[in-house]
């Protein structure tokens, strides 16, 4: 029961830290209750279907399909996170400040709300699809305990989200000045870490050279399988062994995304 | 469009994978044949999974940074290295109690 507890909780932690943070991020947005739950529901039917094709997907692209899927997934979510950042920097301070009711800021805010519905439908896809298969695996098996089981994977379950909503109503109790700067921080970060992880996947299946691998290990130090481990690889992309294809693409998001926000702050602040 | 990204990614990892080492690990009730396997270090390698279990299984080695879901009755293949000489355990997430293994790169 407690095997699959933590298995599950490992899975749901990253896209319950994801949700948390958006979701407080966008908590000014009209309508966004709406459009999580949308997210939260098209993810996990995505994560069924990925689920249900996974033995498919494997064998497209001569046997890489998987990671080349994680990867596009990934890529995608930078792009929309990304987005996010750029849009709130520019419009996320009056957004919180003054009413809005110019139909370009409408919509402005409906956009806003399709990206903040996709980066959770993606971010519950990917980790709900291991889940699910996770699950099956034990439910088919036989001689095992497949209530304690389910009853395990719904502990972890609750686990996870416990922590991504203790993320979220933690930042939502920080005062308006820091939180803007935190969250964007946090989004920043959270993109920086699934470029990295995009790129992993692109090693794994040969289409990307790993440079140099690895480049440190810290995994004595601080163990990635740890629960502080998870959770900063959760938030911030930690890798106790990553490649150096890995940090080149850290590098890359973090860099291009800090030069949008600045870039949409300067012309607000002409306007 | 997509054959064509396909047909160019295809490309791409096969250029690579011209002097590649392959190896299988097997997967039977839930544990790697062999349990331990002697790889060249300094190279690349492709590894093939067969999972002949009913049941899909994670394969996954924190210290080869990989992860990788093998879904029953089939098989996968992950590239790792080239490593240094070493010992690096590997195990199947979903069965971490009996799916253990490590591949010793001399």
């Amino acid at each position: 029961m407690f095997g699959s507890a933590i298995i599950v909780f490992r899975e749901t932690l990253e896209a319950a830290l994801i949700i948390g943070i958006i979701a407080a991020a966008t908590h000014q947005v009209p309508g966004r209750n709406r459009w999580l739950i949308g997210g939260l529901v098209t993810g996990l039917a995505g994560a069924g279907l990925v689920a249900a094709t996974t033995g498919i997907i494997a064998e497209v692209a001569s046997g890489t399909g998987q990671e080349l899927l994680n990867a596009a997934i990934l890529g995608i979510a930078v792009l929309m996170l990304a987005w996010h950042n750029i849009w709130m920097t520019s419009h996320g301070r009056e957004l919180a400040t003054q009413a809005r009711d110019t139909s370009r800021e409408i919509s402005d805010g409906a956009q806003e709300s399709s990206v903040l519905l996709v980066i959770i439908a993606l971010a519950v896809l990917r980790e709900g699809s291991e889940t699910a298969l996770f699950l099956y695996g034990l439910a088919a098996a036989d001689g095992q305990g497949v209530q304690s089981t389910f009853g395990g994977g719904l502990l972890g379950l609750g686990a996870g989200a416990l922590v991504g909503w203790l993320l979220y109503a933690g930042l939502l109790k920080m005062p308006m000045r820091w939180f803007f700067d935190t969250t964007s921080a946090l989004v920043l970060l959270l993109a920086a870490g699934m470029g990295a992880t995009a790129a992993k996947f692109l090693i794994q299946a040969d289409v990307l050279p790993s440079l140099m691998s690895p480049v440190w290990d810290s995994s004595a130090f601080l163990p990635q399988e740890s629960i502080l481990g998870t959770l900063l690889h959760g938030l911030t992309g930690y890798d106790a062994r990553p490649a150096g294809m890995q940090l080149v693409f850290y590098g890359v998001v973090f860099l291009s995304i800090l030069a949008g926000m600045k870039l949409a702050q300067g012309t607000h602040a002409t306007k | 469009m997509k054959t064509h990204l396909l047909i160019a990614l295809t490309l791409l990892a096969n250029t690579a994978l011209a002097a590649d080492t392959e190896l299988t690990l097997v997967l039977r009730d839930h544990r790697f044949e062999p349990a331990e396997l002697q790889v060249p270090a300094g190279k690349k390698i492709k590894l093939r999974i067969e999972n002949k279990d009913a049941t899909p299984e994670e394969f996954e080695s924190h210290e080869l940074n990989r992860e990788k879901i093998v879904a029953g009755n089939s098989v996968i293949s992950v590239y790792v290295g080239p490593l240094e000489p070493g010992r690096y355990p590997f195990y199947g997430e979903f069965n971490p109690k009996t799916a253990q293994g490590v591949l010793v790169a001399q």
